[in-house]
């Protein structure tokens, strides 16, 4: 409450008149500070000007900025100079970065250490004491502004002649939607287009041509490729089949061994897909279920594979259901069989959904 | 005519004139140059997120320069012998050339990643300051939901970000929020369709992305920020309670020029700190990755550190479907609730919390001195308990990498981040609670009693006190000393506060100065004669 009454009686002061002969320049600071309701209440140099300490500073001070001035140089010879260009094996080009990160932040640390100094220990430190003039809304600012603004809105009239407000409402909500429109129509996408959502690259061809699993290289596949426990991530034999185009479609094919295999097939007749194996081979979409990562990670011992994004299990020899983590669903199961070459083949695609799940999955 | 001479000195005086003759700045600027602040190490956090964000226009701007945001595949021919040869989108490939190709690229690359961090690092540091000092009262509940939407935009800006050099890690991100937003119920697959022109990835997303990074939540985040640093300006600091201070006025510093000087000072240190890290230490090496394939992913993918709490509570979600059987039937998957609701949730009581607290202790006073966060046991606890949530969220974000270098069951870290989830933040609110109240308690002891000297005096009847120093000067009457009242700071705890060490020598290697002879210590306890030394030496208790 103290420095209240402190500014109560500041508002009852004399203005110093800064034209006095003899006012130093501080006491013209202090004025102007006052007449800002700023009382400047302490005021103290901290080192004795001359004395052995001042001298120290400034030294440390002028030091820090030649050493920022050397460290900037550093970085322009470096910059200009060093082999930079990545050559493999080479390895001076190793160190341009790391030169280029020391000279420029030692620069800006001397820079920054030396302003430091200079304000914190050169400049006197101080206490000033500034008013917040919270209390100082007046009422009756409150009303006038209040009024002059009520007073606006009775000249529009609005009340009076209700049919301006309500035509001006129906007249520019539809351009308010106009500004909306293009955007809205420019972005908007139908999921549904060639019921691509519900689709992968091993669909058949137009004239039911069946698709083959090809590997990364698109080299086709044969079932003595892969060893019993082994398994291969497979593609659409289609153009772009092995692309983020069809980032639906990757397929882990796994040669499952005899008893696995046994397990599998009873689980796969259990759910209706008693014909999607071929001999111990099984194939399922690598594209988990949840938020659609590689479910990459295929645990040989155990039959599971885990999706190292937020640890999904699915157990492949129960149908690839989930068995921990969050994901809800198996992961869909691709019917294969071998052609008459003797290569792998979909029998058809996907028949769920691949993929993070969403609303109106059936 | 007769040519006037040209005077130097009196040159930028009469220039000073004419501009105040044609703006009238005088009186306003001497305002500003009068403006007091107050002090205090913790009032500087939020300038560190401030002058990240300086240093990611700038190395950000550079980086434009050479970055292509387009997803056109093409065939990578740069200096990265490993990459050779690959098809990859021409965004990565850019973004292999900034590293590789661009003298000085990388470590305006790693300049801006390590920038990025360090700015929202800086956001949650500083929001914990403001939240646990009762610095968000009103007046300034607007200024608190202003940084609150800054962290989600400044998310938002790093997510974008992060996600344009279109690698293996950033594009397994990308795939991630794809889900989450088809995980939204009704709208999901047309939001997520539209968003990414079509089934993911397209072709389009890197190009919106870009846009959105460098110009749309840039402009956003320079708006905020604005309003922010305004609304500081306008309704001045606060301030911590100390001897003059009270809630009508601002004891600091005027801001020119000691106060500006230092944040001056401050800013080149950040931008500084943010070079050596840029140059020394390596972030996002996204050559290691290579280019996003959406069938290959490694272990350990981590997103950025202020991700990592969505990712975890995606990690610990059970794997609840709600099934709706309408129809052919619909689905709300799991991923909605910890990715979805769950930040909806704390962008919601994050921004109310002001006026909940208000509510809750009918104060509708306004608040301009800040309060030590024993003093408000409550609210330190409710966030203690917010910051435990986080913590298990965030470490679960990582838990199959512990579960790696630990060796711990991975199943096990996740049911353990379910349970901790649940009973951590409880955990947190008591124990917090316990402690405020115990400091408390401490400080009103001191008050009362003094500060403990570590002198034990032995008394005539055996029995063993020790020597307080007490803080209030002795009562005329009666031989105590009275309490002293607590004021809402620091109360000195140790004898070296009231002066009992001798005045510091000043020069770190060789003294200085002369140093001042040391007084006798005023902690010493009032001169007695000594007690009998040979009462003590037995260790028998004497009866």
């Amino acid at each position: 409450m103290s420095t209240h009454t402190e500014h109560q009686a500041q508002q009852g002061r004399e203005p110093l008149d800064v034209n006095t002969p003899g006012l130093t320049r501080f006491d013209i600071v202090r004025e102007g500070a006052r007449r800002d309701d700023i009382e400047i209440v302490h005021y103290e140099p901290q080192v004795v000007s001359g004395s052995k300490a001042e001298r120290r500073l400034v030294r440390l001070v002028a030091w820090l900025f030649l050493l920022s001035g050397l460290a900037a140089t550093a970085f322009l010879v470096v910059y200009i100079w060093w082999p930079w260009e990545y050559a493999p094996g080479r390895g001076s080009d190793k160190w341009y970065t790391p030169l280029l990160g020391l000279t420029l932040g030692l620069s800006l640390l001397g820079i920054g250490f030396g302003i430091l100094t200079w304000g914190k220990k050169l400049l006197p430190k101080e206490v000033s004491i500034q008013d917040r003039h919270e209390g100082a809304v007046s009422p009756d600012d409150r009303s006038i502004t209040g009024q002059t603004m009520l007073y606006m809105a009775d000249e529009l009239g609005v009340k009076r002649r209700p049919l301006l407000g309500i035509s001006l409402l129906a007249g520019l909500a539809p351009v308010g939607a106009v500004a909306a429109a293009p955007l809205v129509g420019g972005l908007i996408s139908n999921p549904h287009k060639n019921n691509q959502m519900f689709t992968t690259g091993f669909a058949p061809a137009e004239g039911g041509q069946k698709v083959r699993l090809v590997r990364e290289d698109g080299r086709p596949v044969r079932p003595s490729d892969i060893s019993a426990g082994g398994q291969l991530t497979v593609f659409p034999g289609i153009e772009h089949g092995i692309s983020n185009r069809h980032a639906d479609s990757p397929t882990l094919l796994i040669h499952l061994r005899d008893e696995d295999a046994q397990k599998s097939r009873q689980a796969n007749e259990r759910v209706g897909h008693g014909d999607y194996m071929w001999g111990n081979y099984a194939a399922y979409s690598k594209i988990c279920t949840h938020a659609g990562c590689p479910a990459s990670l295929y645990e040989q011992q155990t039959n599971r594979l885990l999706c190292p994004c937020h640890q999904s299990q699915f157990l492949i020899t129960d149908n690839a259901r989930p068995v921990f983590g969050p994901a809800s669903r198996r992961l869909p199961q691709l019917p294969i069989e071998v052609d008459s070459e003797g290569f792998f083949v979909a029998k058809s695609d996907f028949t769920e959904t691949v993929g993070p799940d969403f609303w109106e999955r059936p | 005519m007769k040519r006037r001479k040209f005077d130097l000195a009196a040159a930028p005086g009469k220039a000073a004139a004419g501009v105040d003759d044609r703006f009238q700045v005088a009186t306003p600027l001497r305002r500003l140059l009068n403006k007091v602040f107050p002090d205090h190490w913790s009032f500087l956090l939020g300038e560190i997120a401030l002058f990240s964000f300086i240093v990611l226009l700038l190395t950000g701007v550079f980086l434009t320069f050479f970055f292509e945001p387009s997803m056109t595949e093409v065939i990578y021919n740069g200096s990265y012998a490993p990459l050779r040869g690959t098809p990859m989108s021409a965004a990565y490939a850019s973004s292999l050339d900034i590293s590789f190709e661009v003298r000085g690229g990388l470590i305006m690359r790693q300049m801006h990643h390590w920038a990025a961090l360090l700015f929202m690092a800086a956001i949650v540091v500083h929001m914990l300051r403001v939240f646990f000092t009762g610095a968000f009262r009103k007046p300034r509940e607007t200024n608190w939901i202003i940084g609150s939407l800054l962290f989600w935009v400044g998310f938002l800006a790093g997510f974008t970000g992060y996600s344009l050099p279109d690698d293996g890690l950033s594009g397994t991100g990308l795939r991630i929020a794809s889900a989450i937003m088809l995980s939204i119920p009704v709208i999901g697959s047309w939001v997520t369709s539209s968003i990414f022109g079509g089934e993911f990835p397209g072709t389009i997303i890197i190009s919106r992305f870009f846009i959105a990074h460098v110009l749309l939540i840039p402009a956003l985040l320079v708006a905020l920020i604005s309003v922010h640093l305004g609304l500081v300006f306008k309704q001045k600091h606060t301030q911590w309670p100390g001897p003059g201070r009270t809630n009508g006025n601002v004891v600091g510093e005027r801001m020119f020029p000691r106060y500006a000087i230092k944040q001056g000072g401050f800013f080149m240190i950040v931008f500084g700190v943010i070079a050596l890290m840029g140059g020394l230490f390596q972030i996002n090496p996204i050559w290691l990755f290579g280019p996003y394939e959406a069938w290959v992913v490694s272990a350990a993918s981590q997103p950025d550190w202020y991700v990592m709490f969505l990712d975890g509570s995606t990690r610990l979600m059970p794997a609840w479907q709600i099934n709706i059987p309408i129809g052919d039937g619909y689905v709300i998957p799991p991923l909605f609730w910890p990715t979805v609701v769950l930040p909806g949730i704390l962008v919601g009581l994050s921004t109310l919390y002001p006026f909940l607290e208000a509510r809750h202790l009918k104060d509708y006073k306004s608040h301009n001195l800040l309060q030590r966060p024993r003093d408000v046991p409550a609210r330190t606890a409710v966030g203690a308990m917010a910051v435990a949530f986080y913590l298990v969220l965030t470490l679960s974000g990582a838990n199959d990498v512990i579960a790696d270098k630990f060796q711990i069951s991975l199943n096990a870290m996740t049911w353990a981040g379910r349970i901790g989830l649940l009973i951590a933040p409880p955990i947190a609110y008591y124990v917090t609670y316990r402690l405020c109240l115990g400091l408390q308690q401490h400080d009103r002891e001191v008050l009362a009693h003094g500060v403990e000297t570590g002198i034990i005096r032995r008394l005539p009847d055996g029995r063993f006190v020790e020597v307080h120093q007490p803080l209030s000067a002795a009562q005329e009457h009666g031989d105590g000393h009275g309490a002293l009242e607590y004021t809402g700071w620091v109360v000195p705890k140790k004898m070296n506060r009231l002066g009992a060490l001798g005045p510091a020598v000043r020069g770190f290697f060789y003294p200085i100065e002369k140093p001042v002879e040391a007084p006798v210590s005023p902690g010493h306890p009032p001169v007695e004669p000594r007690p009998e030394r040979e009462e003590i030496s037995s260790g028998e208790p004497r009866r």
